[in-house]
């Protein structure tokens, strides 16, 4: 009896970046860290406590701006929280070395560690968007019904259920919330750049929401980064420079602040395009420091 | 510091040159869309408060206004209309964009406030009474004023400011200016055109121009028979001395059977 043939060891396989993102993945939701999305659905009935005794229009925009930020937050926390403890984790469990011990590249190590990331924001912002949706058609379908008992039949009655769809699911709903994601991947992949030369989870998780607060005014940065005339101070200058060159804009995400405003196609197309490519240099500069440590 | 973390470091430098136009195209796209149209400054900081500021700047600006509307009705329930005012304040820095804030801001100043001030028991003498009342209708067109300056595509704020000069200003001009303004905008109603008419009917002087106006709307058809356009346009064939034989037929129509 002859042994099978050894299959030949590929240099990069996208079948061990996916085992090592599902493992990724199993273990995040094993920690239990679904547990927010009951904070995130008493936090919605909160909401609706409070705008109880507001006109429709009012309710139907303070429960989206509310909830549009929860989805905004949770995600943000939950990439900062599970990309800040993926590497201290498994070399405190010494599983990294067990990997690493095998034939496993680096580049596949720390892809397939961030794809379970990707994934577990992906999964959490489905089942947020999927309550959110039930929560305004209840509301819809209330206001249609009172709407209905209002008005008689005819013509004020069905430009009245017009009003109140066109007041409950916006058009720039899809793309915003598209936005959040891509938002949330790229706090991912900044945290996961940092934690590759940080020497605690501590450090990683508190530089990184100092990134993602410095983010969202790295645009006044950049602004007087590109002042030319005089007056402007040099020494301000090189450090605003910094500012703007070394920390992404995070208020180009941040489109969903101005919820009354139709996001524009191409520009939700370039702002996500802008998303994947600081997700795809940070790894790839997360991972030119991973290669080299020492473990 | 080792030498492959000097090369990230030169790496994301390079980077951030190379990202630095893409951003800005990106900003300049937004921008010309009407987004991040607020500036965040001392006065907003002043404002809002230190964690409401630094909730604002991270990109929480929406649910912060949010929290303030929620506030502004708990303080509603109070009747505090200067913290009202306040609050109002803040959201619509917050919120410039969302033409409901400012449209409901206005409405509580101009309606319910002005009713209060004219009921205010504690103060007994009228005039001022009168002259706090007349204070609030000013916040409300204060609020409706911003609003279009932010909102200028706004027919429904439109509508709210001629609605203001008309039923309590009793402006006819204004109102009339601003209604025909609201009725050239895309998403104005049908009936914001038939206002402007009917406002520039009540202005002195301006009589031919109304009648021009409302003949136009008649000679569309049946449809546009309503007793309040009827009523005007008779009211100004008397009052311009149309002859006999061009005046059109203002008598209500028969009612349906």
């Amino acid at each position: 009896m002859t042994a099978p043939a050894a299959t030949p060891h590929k240099s990069f396989s996208l079948a061990r970046v996916y085992a090592i993102g599902s493992n990724t993945l199993l273990e995040l939701v094993r920690l239990k860290v679904f547990y927010f999305l009951l904070l995130f659905a008493l936090l919605g009935i909160g909401v609706s406590f409070f705008t109880s005794k507001m006109t429709f229009q009012e309710q139907s925009q303070v429960l989206k701006h509310a909830a549009l930020g929860m989805m905004s937050i949770f995600t943000w926390l939950l990439a900062v929280l599970a990309t800040a403890m993926l590497l201290p984790k498994d070399i405190e469990e010494r599983t990294l070395y067990t990997i690493l011990a095998k034939p496993v590249p680096r580049l596949e190590y720390l892809l397939g560690k961030l794809t379970g990331v990707l994934a577990l924001l992906a999964i959490a912002l489905v089942v947020m968007v999927a309550m959110f949706t039930l929560v305004l058609y209840a509301q819809q379908q209330s206001a249609l019904a009172a709407v209905a008992s209002q008005l008689a039949p005819g013509p004020d009655l069905e430009a009245a259920r017009q009003q109140v769809r066109a007041d409950t699911f916006t058009a720039n709903l899809v793309p915003g919330i598209a936005l959040i994601y891509v938002k949330a991947a790229v706090c991912a992949a900044v945290t996961l750049l940092l934690s590759t030369f940080a020497s605690s989870a501590i450090f990683t998780i508190i530089v990184s929401v100092m990134v993602f607060i410095i983010g969202h005014v790295q645009p006044i940065a950049r602004e007087y980064l590109m002042i030319t005339e005089k007056g402007a101070s040099e020494l301000a200058r090189f450090f605003l420079g910094l500012v703007a060159l070394l920390i992404p804009d995070m208020r180009a995400f941040t489109l969903l602040d101005d919820l009354a405003v139709a996001i524009p196609f191409e520009l939700f197309m370039q702002t996500a395009g802008l998303g994947v490519l600081y997700v795809t240099v940070y790894f790839l500069v997360g991972y030119l420091v991973f290669a080299g440590k020492e473990l | 510091m080792t030498r492959r973390h000097l090369t990230a470091l030169a790496a994301l430098l390079v980077f951030g040159f190379v990202r630095l136009p893409i951003e800005l195209h990106i900003e300049g796209k937004a921008r010309a869309a009407r987004f991040h149209g607020v500036k965040l400054d001392r006065g907003v900081f002043e404002k809002v408060g230190q964690m409401g500021f630094v909730a604002a700047l991270s990109g929480f600006r929406a649910v912060v206004a949010d929290a303030f509307w929620i506030h502004a009705y708990g303080v509603w329930e109070r009747v505090d209309w200067a913290a009202m005012k306040i609050d109002f304040d803040i959201v619509t820095t917050l919120q410039p964009r969302c033409v409901l804030f400012w449209d409901n801001s206005a409405w509580h100043m101009w309606a319910n406030a002005s009713i209060a001030a004219l009921e205010d028991r504690k103060q007994p003498r009228a005039a001022l009474r009168l002259k706090a009342q007349r204070e609030y209708w000013r916040l409300g067109e204060d609020y409706l004023l911003r609003g279009i300056a932010n909102n200028p595509d706004s027919a429904k704020l439109h509508t709210s400011l001629g609605s203001l000069y008309r039923d309590r200003f009793q402006d006819h001009a204004k109102a009339a200016e601003v209604y025909a303004r609201g009725a050239a905008l895309p998403d104005a109603p049908v009936y914001l055109h038939r206002f402007a008419a009917y406002e520039l009917a009540k202005c002195p002087g301006r009589e031919r121009e109304a009648y021009e106006k409302l003949l136009a709307f008649y000679r569309k058809g049946e449809d546009e028979h309503l007793p309040t356009l009827l009523k005007h346009l008779g009211e100004l064939q008397e009052k311009l001395n149309v002859p006999a034989d061009q005046k059109v037929n203002t008598s209500p129509p028969p009612a349906k059977p």
